[in-house]
C-alpha cells in the first residue's frame, strides 16, 4: 500500500511526542518531583532510559561534567599554615615542551645570590586562545602541579592570557573537582614517602 | 622489513635497470625509474590486479635534493599493500608522469602533491592548484618554505622555557602583515580573471547550443562556497541545462591549514590531539590511524585490554557518525530535523561516554602510542553495555522503522547518484560509498588491524551502488558495529592498558610506515617518515572525505541539481578532513 512507510514513521514520532509528556505524567504521579530544573530531572533525561524530549535548558540547567573533563589548564597551589601559598611547580618546563600548540610561557626563577636556578616559576603565562585543551600538560606534569579545569564558562570579549596569579588554583578545589585523581595521587604520594623515609632510616 | 611481495615476487627482474627494492633502512617497496612509471602501474594494475589506489603522497627530501611520489596499492580481494615510489631530482621543472589514465583515483590525489609540492604530473587531465588560492606563490609542505607566522622549524619552540617572555603571535604579525603576495601582486586591485576561467574552462560544456531550433544557454551555478547543502565552506561549480547537470568541478580548501605541514613541525606525541580535528566526528578513529602509522615504525605492541577499549571506542565513533550522517542527509532532503535530533540524541550518550573516558566530547585525544590515555573510569564500562545490549539496537531499529520505508525517501534516493563497482574501485572510493556498489572491501577484514580478526561480523554490502543503498549499508553497518561491540564488552579483559611508561618523548626509529584503519567515512590512511628525530619528517593524512570526492562529477553528471545535494550528503564529507 502507498503511505505505509510514511505512517509507520508517523507512528514513531508520535510515539516520541507521546512519551514526553507519559514521562511528565508519570514522574508527578510517581513523586519523584520535578522533572525540570531539578539534577535529578536532568540526570534522567541525559541516561539510557530517557524517552521523549532530552534537551537541556541551559543555563537554567547544566549538564554536570564527568572527572576526566578537562578545559584550560590551573597551577595546584597547597595552602600553608599562614595562608601562604606554596605551588606546586617547579618550572622544569615539560608542559611548556609537550604542549602541542606552544601556549605555555614559563620565565624560570634564578636565585639572585648564586644565579642558579630555584624550582619554582618566576612568570607562568597560558595564552587559553591558543590553548587547544588536549591536557598533555597535566598528564605528563611529574608533579601533579598542573591540572585540567572544569569550569568551562569564560567567554569574554577580550584576549585571553592568564598568568601566574589566574592561574593558580588551590590543592581544595583540585581535590573537589577530580575526587578519584585526587586521591589516588595523594595515595601515591604517601607511598614514596613512606618508601623514602623507610630508606633513611635504613 | 619487507613486504610480503618482495619475498614472493622480483618486479626489478620484470623491469631490469627500471625498478629497483627500496633497501634504505625502515623502507619497503620498490623505486620506480619515472620513465617506466605508466608501464610499472599497468602491470601492477592488469598483471597482478593491485586494482586499488589507496594513497599517493609526495615527500621532499631536501638533504639528498630529490622529490619522492609514494603509492600504496591494494588488491580489492585483500591483502597488503604494495608500495612504489619515484623519486625525480629536485630542480624545477620536477616533472613525474600522471597516474590517471591507470587510476583515475589518483586525480585528485595528484593535484593535491602538485598543488604542496610543485610536482608536475604530465598527463594529467585538469592539474590546478586545489586546497590552496590560484594566486598563491609557493608550494608550503617543500621543506624549504616558511609560513607567514614562521618561528622554529621544528617543535617544541626554544622560547617558551626557561625564559618564556610572552609575545604573541598577532604582535609578532600584526594583521595584514600576516601575508604573503608574489611580486607585483596587489590584492585590493586584484580581478580573479585567469584562475577562475581555467577552473571554468575544465568544465565540460561550457557554451550555448541550438535544441530545437532554440537558443539555449547552459548556465553555471556556484553551489557554495556559502550553501547549507555543502556541511560547511564546500563549493562545487556545476554547469546546467535547466535542471539536468552536465558538469561538475569540486572547489575546496576554504578550510585549508596545512595539517601536514604542522604535523612535521610537531612532535610525533603532538600530532596525536591535531588528528582529533581532522574528521571532528570521529576522533577516536582518527586518533587509532595515527597511532597504528606510529606503532608500527616503533614496533611495540599494544596491551590486551587496550585493544579492546580501542575497538570499543572505535565502533561507538561508528555508530554516532552514521547516525548524524542519516539525520543529516534527511535534513538536506528537507525532512527538517526532525531524523536529525533523533540522532543526536543516541550521539549525546554515546559522547557522554567518551566525555567519561577520554574528558572530551568530540576532541578524545585519548589514543597514545602503545595502549590509552587511561583506563575506563569506574562505572563507564556497565554504561557502554547498558547502551550497546539495550538501548541502541532497539533506536537502530526505530531509525529502521521511521525512515527506510518512507515513500518519499525511497523516491528521492532509489536510483539516484549511481556509481558502478568498476569505477568506485577505479576513483579509490572508500568505506561505505564503496561497499553500496557491492565491493565487499572493509580494511577491517581485507587486511586486519588491531584485534578485528577475532570478532564474529559480517561485510555490510549492498548491490545497486544507488543512494538508497549508500543509505540503508549505514544501517547495517550500525547492526554489525553493535554485534561487534556486544562481544567485545563482554570478552574484555582486565590489565594494564599502556605499555611501558607514559613518555613525551617517544623514540621512533628510521623509516616509513603507513597505517590505515576503516574509518566510518571510509579508508582512513596515516603515511609517516621518521629520521628517527623527535619529529616526523613527513605526515601525510590519506582522508577518505577527499579522496572520495573523486567520483563526485561522475556521480552528479546526469542527474537533476537538487540531487547533487543528497549525493554530497550520501558520500559523508567533514571539512576538517577534507581541506585539512
Amino acid at each position: 500500500m502507498y503511505g505505509k512507510g510514511l505512517l509507520k514513521g508517523l507512528g514513531v514520532t508520535f510515539k516520541r511526542y507521546w512519551n514526553t509528556y507519559w514521562e511528565d505524567i508519570t514522574w508527578v504521579l510517581s513523586n519523584k518531583g520535578k522533572r525540570y530544573y531539578t539534577p535529578e530531572g536532568v540526570a534522567h533525561r541525559s541516561s539510557k532510559d530517557a524517552r521523549g524530549i532530552f534537551t537541556v535548558q541551559y543555563p537554567e540547567e547544566k549538564l554536570p561534567v564527568p572527572e576526566e573533563f578537562r578545559y584550560i589548564p590551573f597551577l595546584v597551589y597547597e595552602e600553608g599554615p599562614n595562608g601562604e601559598k606554596n605551588i606546586r611547580c617547579t618550572s622544569c618546563g615539560i608542559c611548556s615542551k609537550v604542549c602541542p600548540p606552544q601556549c605555555i610561557w614559563i620565565v624560570r626563577t634564578n636565585d639572585p645570590a648564586t644565579g642558579r636556578p630555584v624550582p619554582a616559576p618566576a612568570e607562568f603565562y597560558i595564552d587559553a586562545d591558543i590553548c587547544m585543551n588536549c591536557g598533555f600538560c597535566a598528564e605528563y606534569c611529574p608533579f601533579d602541579a598542573i591540572k585540567m579545569d572544569h569550569n568551562y564558562e569564560i567567554a569574554s570579549l577580550k584576549r585571553n592570557v592568564l598568568d601566574k596569579e589566574q592561574l593558580m588554583k588551590p590543592l581544595s578545589y583540585y581535590a573537589g573537582i577530580r575526587p578519584a585523581n585526587y586521591a589516588r595521587e595523594e595515595a601515591a604520594r604517601a607511598e614514596k614517602a613512606a618508601a623514602k623515609a623507610a630508606k633513611q632510616e635504613a | 622489513m619487507a613486504t610480503p611481495v618482495q619475498t614472493t615476487l622480483d618486479l626489478s627482474e620484470k623491469f631490469p635497470g627500471f625498478v629497483a627494492a627500496d633497501t634504505r633502512p625502515g623502507y619497503s617497496g620498490w623505486i620506480v625509474a619515472p620513465e617506466k612509471l605508466i608501464e610499472f602501474a599497468i602491470f601492477l594494475h592488469d598483471g597482478l590486479s593491485y586494482d586499488f589506489l589507496s594513497n599517493l603522497a609526495g615527500v621532499d627530501y631536501l638533504p639528498e635534493g630529490k622529490m619522492e611520489v609514494v603509492y600504496h596499492v591494494y588488491k580489492t580481494t585483500g591483502g597488503p599493500a604494495l608500495i612504489f615510489k619515484v623519486q625525480v631530482p629536485r630542480a624545477d621543472p620536477i616533472e613525474v608522469p600522471s597516474l590517471t589514465s591507470v587510476y583515475p583515483g589518483a586525480e585528485l590525489q595528484e593535484r593535491e602533491a602538485y598543488d604542496l609540492y610543485g610536482i608536475r604530473f604530465t598527463g594529467h587531465p585538469d592539474l590546478r592548484r586545489i586546497l590552496m588560492w590560484e594566486g598563491f606563490e609557493g608550494y608550503p609542505l617543500r621543506k624549504d618554505w616558511k609560513e607567514a607566522f614562521y618561528e622554529d622549524d621544528l617543535k617544541p619552540f626554544k622560547s617558551r622555557w626557561p625564559e618564556g617572555k610572552i609575545k604573541m603571535a598577532e604582535e609578532k604579525n600584526p594583521h595584514g602583515d600576516n601575508i604573503r603576495f608574489p611580486a607585483g601582486f596587489d590584492p585590493e586591485k586584484w580581478v580573479p580573471t585567469d584562475p577562475e576561467e581555467l577552473l571554468y574552462a575544465s568544465l565540460k560544456n561550457y557554451y550555448s547550443e541550438d535544441k530545437d531550433g532554440v537558443k539555449t544557454d547552459h548556465v553555471v551555478v556556484n553551489m557554495g562556497p556559502q550553501h547549507p547543502s555543502t556541511h560547511g565552506v564546500f563549493r562545487a561549480v556545476v554547469v546546467l541545462d535547466g535542471e539536468t547537470v552536465l558538469s561538475l568541478k569540486p572547489v575546496m580548501g576554504y578550510l585549508h591549514r596545512n595539517h601536514e605541514k604542522i604535523g612535521e613541525r610537531n612532535t610525533f606525541l603532538q600530532n596525536m590531539p591535531y588528528t582529533d580535528r581532522l574528521d571532528y566526528f570521529n576522533s577516536m578513529t582518527n586518533n587509532w590511524g595515527y597511532a597504528l602509522a606510529v606503532e608500527k615504525l616503533m614496533a611495540i605492541q599494544v596491551p590486551e585490554r587496550a585493544e579492546y577499549i580501542r575497538v570499543i571506542m572505535a565502533e561507538l565513533s561508528r555508530i554516532q557518525n552514521h547516525m548524524i550522517l542519516i539525520g543529516m542527509l534527511l535534513n538536506d532532503l528537507g525532512a527538517y530535523f526532525t531524523p536529525a535530533l533523533y540522532a543526536f540524541e543516541e550521539r549525546e550518550l554515546i559522547l557522554d561516554i567518551f566525555e567519561a573516558v577520554s574528558g572530551s566530547r568530540m576532541m578524545c585525544n585519548y589514543y597514545r602510542f602503545g595502549g590509552v590515555v587511561r583506563d575506563l573510569p569506574e562505572g563507564t564500562l556497565d554504561k557502554i553495555k547498558s547502551l550497546v545490549l539495550e538501548r541502541l539496537p532497539k533506536k537502530v531499529e526505530e531509525f529502521d522503522r521511521l525512515l527506510s520505508e518512507n515513500e518519499i525517501l525511497v523516491a528521492r534516493l532509489k536510483g539516484v547518484g549511481y556509481l558502478s563497482g568498476v569505477d568506485a574501485i577505479a576513483y579509490s572510493m572508500a568505506g561505505p560509498v564503496l561497499r553500496a556498489t557491492g565491493i565487499p572491501y572493509d580494511v577491517r577484514r581485507a587486511d586486519p588491524y588491531g584485534i578485528y580478526d577475532r570478532f564474529d561480523f559480517d561485510v555490510a554490502v549492498r548491490t545497486n551502488g544507488d543512494l538508497y543503498d549508500r543509505y540503508l549499508i549505514r544501517i547495517d553497518e550500525m547492526r554489525q558495529s553493535l554485534k561487534i561491540l556486544s562481544q567485545a564488552v563482554k570478552q574484555i579483559p582486565e590489565g594494564p592498558v599502556l605499555t611501558g611508561k607514559p613518555q613525551y618523548q617517544v623514540r621512533v626509529p628510521a623509516g616509513e610506515a603507513y597505517g590505515r584503519v576503516e574509518g566510518p567515512k571510509g579508508e582512513l590512511g596515516f603515511y609517516v617518515v621518521s629520521t628517527g628525530k623527535p619529529n616526523p619528517w613527513r605526515y601525510h593524512v590519506r582522508a577518505p572525505s577527499f579522496i572520495n570526492l573523486t567520483a563526485l562529477e561522475k556521480m552528479c553528471v546526469g542527474g537533476k541539481i537538487a540531487d547533487f545535494v543528497a549525493i554530497l550528503g550520501a558520500i559523508d564529507i567533514v571539512l576538517g578532513e577534507l581541506d585539512r
